[in-house]
């Protein structure tokens, strides 16, 4: 059995969605769960249409049922996990009638649902940013995981609870240390033996201490002064953040931005220097998949202009700081510094990934990489932690004024801000302007015709776009990308954010929708 | 312990449920095939696997007869090779098989098949002009030209049970039989999500790379694998390099994670790189607000200045950087080393929060 929660695995991973509907195909049950129908709908056994950021109750009220009916996996929480008795009250305050009024799910499917999701074994859960982009958001994660230790799915093949990553590298940034808490291989900067080894290895006195800023506080602090310089490299924050006018106000705010780019984008606009960098197909390095799988990327073609790789460049800062760094290659980088440097990765050699990468953990060059995390249950840390969690609704919800809930995420011909698809021949063929989406019954009230202009406003900010009529989503809702610089979503989405994580909620926002005279 | 069968006289294991061709492929014995698709139920369309089992009634295709215990099969026979040769002059009159002016001209296995059995010459009357539906190329990406079409119905496998986008089928009857979508629409008005699949199971000239029109013979070009710079699937690519420069990119087959497949931004989203867009050089901002063009000595100067005067004026801890998750792993890495090592300051993230 496969279980997708906010996931839209045929646009924003489609490889990965073919397997899946492959394992359909063969005889695997599928649930998925997400407030619109999206294509994998017509492969399901059950969708379960929830409301926007009412997953915390609704898996609450499913455990409320394993539990209540005795369907959990006793041998596997008694064995594997612990913080069992908290979870047990917790999942008791959600009833399925309560689950039920916050997720929109009638009682007797949450039990069915919970009854279907005991009856198969192992089952896999996956999540994109469905789950992760809410107030809520490690809430919700850990509610997954909680989910798949009391089904005793936890550490088996064709189990676990699997994010799909949604950039190319956004797993191996974080393995990097490109985080302002942990060292490469997640060795906490605050740990003084982990210090210890990379100034060694770094030929520094100290490193500091204390972890830095995540992102949205770095934004934030180019306006209160305490950052002065802000060295944004390959990322389109103008478009990507939400609030465009506020994060634009942020970057002009910078008294010395530094954008390192392959393209000029909305970001440049507001830089101080601007270098330009080797592209994909102009380097040799490793990307790492949302599978933690290291693998090689090859020299194809030559960079533009005077452009250098991005690590040279990293390389020559540091220079002039003061710094000589002996690698002069990726693979110098990688072999000598990488993986001598972080244990989960030091049997990862550029000689062992010449044909399909290996998995991380990978302690010895011997070693043959880790398909499966806790294996058999035996979790990294131990036992298995279950966390009793309380559902919060999402910081804005439709009132009176603002009576539709927005919704964003990606679309399938599109990357992004279009940096890169949007300078594909033939690619804005397929996909040349933004949308809003809107169901029919709601386009019918309000006399809205699909392909009509529409202005949709939210607190922040105001687009006029197309709307899209389709059954693909529920009444009630506005559904919207970030592709299209003008009528992208971000210009309307809430800037508030988990408070562990800092991820913003883009999942949902109040906006209201007008026909245009 | 497996069973045996008797493949061209010599006692060859098989296992249970095996079909001949990949029993005999095991056993070492290649049979050509034009219409199998690995992962997908075997059709037996062309019948250029045609094998003599011993006590049939006639020939049998190899990819959908199971091996039987005992059973004896010959796969190079005069008979065998007489009749794939015939398969092989029938496709070739089915169509227009004019290698001098196809895509696919050096990467097709009917023309292989044509040079393997030494047919020089036309043995039926080619197909009607007038009986060939008409080249599709509306789309931005895949040209159907069924004039090359020897409908061995791979394509339909791949779109319906490998990928699963169930977008194309068998569609008419008898000589109108053609591949469809639903309501026999082009590509681009139908529910094709450009994946490609059909054209990277395509033995023949009939699906190619309209992007790749004319840009390199399969004999000119050089393939380097590589991964797929969009999102966190990781599937393994071969860019198709001629000159320097990328003409296509196809999935490598049997690879992890991805077992030869990619979708419309792997297999057509790759020309970026080329955009006359692409910064080539350092900018710097004048104080008039414009930029102009710098060194990299100058631009790398200024950088490093002005980040030891904000250190020396206000800390290390008033410098803060994103690192980026769509670059490789060795920049996150001198990233984070430089803001740590050099700057001195833990002020270093990227957007995996978001």
């Amino acid at each position: 059995m496969i279980i997708l929660v906010g996931t839209n695995i045929t646009e924003a991973h489609p490889v990965a969605a073919t397997f899946v509907k492959d394992a359909v195909l063969a005889g695997c049950k599928l649930i998925v769960i997400d407030p619109r129908r999206t294509d994998m709908v017509d492969f399901a056994d059950t969708h379960v249409p929830l409301n926007v950021g009412s997953d915390v109750a609704l898996i609450n009220g499913i455990m409320n049922v394993l539990i209540s009916e005795n369907l959990y996996d006793k041998k596997y929480v008694e064995s594997c996990t612990e913080g069992f008795e908290d979870l047990k009250k917790k999942a008791m305050e959600y009833p399925p009638e309560r689950a039920a009024g916050i997720s929109g799910i009638p009682a007797d499917n949450i039990r069915e649902l919970a009854r279907k999701m005991a009856s198969v074994k192992p089952a896999m859960l996956m999540y994109t940013l469905g789950i992760t982009e809410h107030i809520c958001g490690v809430n919700n994660v850990m509610s997954c995981a909680n989910l798949q230790m009391l089904l005793g799915n936890v550490g088996f093949e064709c189990g676990g609870v699997n994010p799909q990553r949604g950039q190319n590298n956004v797993q191996g940034a974080c393995d990097m240390g490109a985080l302002p808490n942990v060292f490469p291989g997640y060795q906490q900067v605050a740990n003084a033996d982990a210090r210890a080894k990379f100034e060694k290895a770094w030929n520094v006195k100290s490193l500091p201490d204390k972890p830095g800023m995540m992102m949205p506080t770095m934004m934030k602090n180019l306006t209160t002064g305490k950052v002065k310089a802000f060295y944004v490299f390959g990322e389109n924050l103008a478009n990507t953040e939400p609030d465009i006018h506020h994060v634009e106000r942020e970057l002009q705010s910078a008294e010395f931005l530094v954008c390192q780019d392959i393209f000029p984008t909305e970001t440049t606009r507001f830089a101080h220097v601007v270098l330009p960098a080797a592209a994909w197909s102009e380097n040799e390095g490793t990307f790492s998949s949302s599978e933690r799988r290291v693998n090689r990327v090859r020299t194809a073609s030559v960079p533009p202009g005077v452009a250098k790789p991005n690590w040279w460049i990293f390389k020559e800062i540091a220079k002039r700081m003061g710094h000589d760094w002996k690698s002069n290659s990726a693979q110098e980088i990688w072999d000598n510094e990488v993986s001598v440097l972080a244990p989960s990765l030091a049997g990862i050699k550029y000689a062992r990934l010449e044909n399909d990468g290996l998995q991380w953990p990978c302690p010895s060059e011997e070693h043959p990489g880790t398909p499966t995390l806790h294996r058999d249950g035996k979790f990294t840390r131990g036992l298995g932690m279950l966390k009793a969690i309380d559902y919060i609704p999402p910081a804005e919800v439709p009132d009176k004024e603002y009576p539709f809930v927005l919704s964003t995420g990606r679309r399938l011909y599109h990357y992004h801000t279009r940096t890169q698809t949007g300078r594909c021949q033939g690619i804005n063929d397929l996909l040349g302007e933004e949308t809003a989406d809107i169901s029919a019954g709601d386009a019918q009230a309000m006399g809205i015709a699909d392909g009509e202009m529409i202005s949709v406003k939210s607190r922040r900010g105001e687009v006029k776009v197309k709307a899209r009529v389709t059954r693909e989503v529920p009444k009630g809702m506005v559904w919207m990308a970030f592709h299209f610089r003008e009528a992208c979503a971000n210009w309307l989405t809430n800037p508030v954010y988990d408070p562990v994580t800092q991820t913003a909620e883009y999942k949902a926002c109040a906006v209201k929708i007008d026909k245009l005279k | 312990m497996s069973d045996t069968f008797i493949l061209n006289g010599k006692e060859t294991p098989f296992m249970p449920g095996q079909m001949i061709l990949d029993a005999a492929r095991n056993g070492g014995i290649e049979i050509p095939t034009l219409c199998y698709l690995k992962g997908a139920a075997p059709t037996g369309a062309c019948r250029v696997c045609c094998v003599e089992v011993k006590g049939a009634r006639s020939l049998t295709a190899a990819c959908s007869t199971p091996v039987t215990p005992g059973m004896e099969v010959t796969t190079d026979s005069d008979f065998v090779h007489r009749a794939r040769k015939l398969n092989v002059e029938l496709l070739l009159a089915s169509g227009r098989h004019n290698c001098l002016m196809c895509q696919a001209n050096g990467d097709c296995r009917l023309q292989d098949l044509a040079y393997f059995y030494k047919i020089t010459e036309l043995q039926f009357k080619e197909k009607d002009e007038k009986d060939i539906y008409p080249t599709e190329d509306m789309n931005p990406f895949i040209v159907r030209d069924f004039s090359r079409c020897i409908l061995c119905g791979r394509c339909v496998q791949a779109c319906n049970e490998l990928v699963v986008n169930r977008a194309i089928s068998q569609g008419y009857r008898g000589s109108e039989s053609k591949v469809v979508t639903g309501g026999d629409s082009p590509y681009n008005e139908s529910e094709c999500v450009f994946c490609g699949q059909c054209v990277q199971v395509c033995p023949v000239g009939a699906l190619t790379e309209k992007k790749a029109k004319g840009l390199g013979r399969p004999w000119e070009v050089q393939k380097i694998r590589t991964t797929c710079p969009y999102c966190g699937v990781g599937c393994q690519q071969w860019l198709h390099i001629k000159d320097g420069k990328i003409v296509k990119v196809t999935a490598v087959e049997d690879a992890q994670p991805n077992q030869g497949r990619l979708c419309v931004k792997g297999r057509f989203a790759y020309d970026f790189i080329y955009s006359a867009e692409r910064l080539k050089t350092p900018l710097i901002r004048e104080k008039d607000g414009e930029f102009r063009e710098a060194s990299w000595d100058e631009a790398l100067d200024l950088v490093a200045d002005k980040f030891k005067e904000i250190i020396k004026k206000d800390g290390p801890d008033a410098i803060a950087g994103v690192s980026c998750a769509r670059s490789i792993n060795e920049d996150s890495y001198q990233m984070q080393k430089l803001f740590r090592a050099a700057i001195g300051t833990n002020n270093i993230d990227h957007c995996a929060r978001t």
